[in-house]
């Protein structure tokens, strides 16, 4: 059976404005599931789901994990460690395995671009990307969405600047795509060292520098630095990164209004993004965390085939 | 001996001598003895209707991977001499990037042994430049090309050392053989798996820009202009590096150069989906690059196609894009995809096309063949310049399957290939 959104969830691209709106509607009655003293609705029993992780993730995998069981589905954690990957399986052996199990879901994080797809071709159970390479990660760009939409009511006309490592960045690219086609007004900011070449084809203004993105922003998308980007040359050093790009509570002072602070995370703390600004007044990056379980809640019950119409009785627990 | 052979009034195109026009072929003894209007057939002959075929001096590819030694599970010399003879190819030139590489006059020697044992089309060593393909010691040019190699080259590898290259090209003086450079400057491509652009930024895969070719193309000219040595880019896939070919030939500098099939044909949106069949190095680039690529196939600027001709097991390419293999099988479906998308799409005439796959290839690479002339090996290959056919990978002799074509509907056939007067293809009717 095919849902709303297809077979899978496998990057933010493809997906139309009403696809996109209908996970974040979705996803509303969800949140309030989070809040209760039992966390647990029947809607996906029976249903088994294998989180199948290449690489390492915390909160990723734990918000799914979540997502997993507040829903009653059975859940299988398989990580890249001490499973046969170790020993050199392919991915496409990896999958067919699985698909020998019978099961319904996989949600994949893999290092390579393309993996969560190439999987979905291969296997008749959804796919939900949690992250493919430098690609996509589909349900971060839509719990940003989330949590924007929660702050400003729309996202149509929302000044939102991606700040740092878009070159790397899969959390850069699904925003990208799921901002711009809920109408927000999209820009970058970061060294040119960590821009794709191409990024004025993405449709996206880019500031070169970010004093000039505080100045034009409502909010703030903040990536995660890796720390590797030093040694392999695009950056001098993390102490500059941070006096030149950093987020800084005296640059956000200079800002004509109020600016929201998002980031994925983890934030590395006085690099991209000083702690008085993680912990300020504007920041919604807990939102974000919150905002994630509900969001991956609803992707998950839409590709089970769940009636967005029936979300609502679906936290009864009637679905 | 094999029995005279006579093809009878196809449209004979052999730009080394200007010709195109109906005629008959007449062979013997593995020559070409005659052409022309109305020739008797010698006593015995095996006559071969060609009406409404082309009659062409045999294709030679200048750059192929035959996998053998080392891989023998996805190529070895004989499939790929027949995959070769089944492509129209009488006669290939094997890249040395076998295991172990082809840098002594030995393994060229084994080359040669078994492209004989083979009996289909030709083999044709090409010598490594540096020993293991290291890119440090330069190999016995001298003693390989006593055994048979035809050009040296570090192929799959770029010749990072500027003063390595520029040594090559000055030994190779000696012995009159090109040196045959990919065209990569290392730590720009490095990583890379696709053209750099707009699509690898979505995609998320690393690109190779187009400078990693064209900085080393430039370098490679200048170095033949200091050295007065020859030599051959391979595998050209940028319109900046056909604007620096042409600045090179304009100065006389001895540099020639190729192109492939489908950097002729294919843009790099057939990355879209993460299809490995589309990852080759150089990349496929955008549709300016095919443009300005056909354009100088058309005039010239660029000598040859050839088919860089890239054999890999299903399974390796079935995988992650970025760990995929680089390369795409090319010698059964080279003709059909030059017809259709440069000579069907007006963009050349069947004589240019002749030159590039065959006269072009044997003058630059000092091979025989490349002509019809009376007194020449009778290498010769028949087609059908209107036939269309539907790419099925299971049918080729090629043990590769990786294809990009695969499934689509091509112009121009092969309908026999002789060499040496010897019919060792003809297309089952």
């Amino acid at each position: 059976m095919t849902g709303p959104l297809g077979k899978d969830l496998l990057a933010l691209e493809p997906l139309t404005a009403e696809q996109i709106n209908l996970v974040l509607d979705t996803a509303e009655p969800f949140k309030e599931i989070s809040e209760r003293a039992i966390k647990k609705v029947p809607t996906l029993r029976g249903a088994t789901i294998v989180n199948l992780f290449f690489e390492a993730s915390t909160r990723t995998r734990i918000s799914f994990e979540f997502a997993e069981k507040r829903l009653s589905a059975d859940t299988v954690n398989v990580a890249s460690s001490g499973s046969s990957v170790q020993k050199g399986e392919t991915l496409v052996d990896t999958a067919r395995n699985l698909e020998a199990m019978r099961i319904d879901m996989v949600v994949i994080r893999h290092g390579a671009s393309g993996a969560a797809q190439f999987l979905a071709e291969r296997i008749e159970s959804n796919v939900i990307n949690a992250g493919d390479g430098t690609h996509e990660h589909p349900t971060q760009g839509l719990l940003d969405l989330l949590t924007l939409r929660d702050h400003f009511r729309r996202l149509a006309g929302v000044k939102v600047c991606i700040c740092g490592d878009v070159l790397h960045s899969r959390v850069a690219r699904s925003n990208i795509w799921g901002l711009k086609k809920l109408g927000a007004e999209v820009a970058v900011c970061g060294p040119r060292s960590l821009m794709p070449n191409a990024i004025d084809e993405l449709g996206v203004t880019v500031f070169d520098r970010v004093e000039d993105a505080i100045q034009w922003a409502d909010a703030l998308n903040i990536l995660r630095l890796q720390l590797e980007r030093m040694t392999a040359g695009y950056i001098p050093s993390l102490r500059e990164y941070n006096r030149v790009f950093g987020v800084t509570r005296e640059r956000l002072e200079k800002a004509p209004k109020d600016v929201l602070i998002l980031h994925p995370g983890p934030m590395n703390r006085g690099v991209e993004i000083d702690s008085d600004v993680a912990d300020g007044p504007h920041s919604v990056i807990l939102d974000q965390v919150t905002n994630g379980v509900a969001i991956r809640m609803a992707v998950l019950y839409l590709l089970a085939g769940g009636n967005p119409k029936l979300a609502e009785a679906a936290k009864g627990g009637a679905a | 001996m094999t029995k005279p052979l006579v093809l009878r009034g196809g449209r004979v195109v052999d730009p080394s001598q200007g010709r195109d026009e109906v005629a008959d072929l007449v062979i013997e003894n593995g020559k070409i003895t005659g052409a022309g209007r109305n020739q008797g057939a010698p006593e015995g002959a095996e006559i071969v209707d060609c009406a409404g075929l082309v009659v062409a001096p045999g294709f030679i590819d200048v750059h192929c991977h035959l996998r053998e030694p080392g891989r023998e599970d996805v190529e070895t010399i004989a499939s790929g001499a027949r995959a070769a003879a089944a492509g129209g190819f009488t006669a290939v030139c094997a890249m040395p990037n076998t295991d172990p590489v082809t840098d002594n006059q030995a393994a060229v020697g084994f080359i040669v042994r078994q492209a004989q044992r083979a009996n289909a089309a030709r083999v044709y060593p090409i010598g490594a430049i540096s020993i293991g393909q290291k890119g440090e010691t330069l190999a016995e040019f001298g003693e390989m090309v006593g055994a048979g190699a035809v050009a040296v080259s570090d192929d799959g590898k770029p010749v990072a050392s500027a003063q390595l290259m520029r040594s090559a090209l000055e030994y190779a003086r000696t012995f009159g053989i090109p040196v045959a450079d990919h065209c990569e400057e290392p730590t720009l491509a490095k990583g890379g798996a696709m053209n750099e652009g707009l699509v690898s930024a979505r995609l998320g895969l690393k690109g190779i820009p187009s400078e990693a070719e064209e900085i080393m193309a430039i370098r490679d000219i200048l170095l033949a202009r200091r050295t007065g040595g020859h030599v051959h880019l391979c595998h050209m896939s940028t319109r900046g590096s056909v604007e620096l070919i042409r600045w090179g030939k304009e100065r006389k500098i001895g540099v020639t150069a190729e192109v492939c099939p489908h950097h002729l044909s294919l843009t790099e949106a057939e990355v879209e989906g993460y299809d490995t069949n589309a990852k080759m190095n150089p990349p496929l680039r955008t549709a300016d690059d095919v443009a300005a690529l056909q354009e100088a196939v058309k005039d010239g600027t660029i000598d040859v196609i050839a088919t860089d001709h890239a054999p890999h097991h299903y399974d390796e390419k079935e995988r992650e894009f970025a760990d995929a293999p680089n390369g795409i099988v090319g010698l059964e479906t080279a003709l059909a995809v030059n017809v259709h998308w440069l000579v069907a799409s007006g963009i050349i005439g069947l004589p240019t096309l002749v030159d590039r796959m065959s006269c072009g290839p044997a003058r630059i690479f000092h091979l025989p063949g490349g002509t019809l002339r009376a007194g020449s090996i009778a290498d010769v290959t028949v087609f059908d310049p209107a036939a269309k056919w539907t790419v099925d990978p299971a049918a080729f002799r090629s043990k590769g399957r990786n294809t990009p074509y695969a499934g689509r509907t091509l112009t121009g056939r092969v309908h026999a290939t002789i060499v040496g007067g010897e019919l060792i293809h003809r297309l089952a009717r």
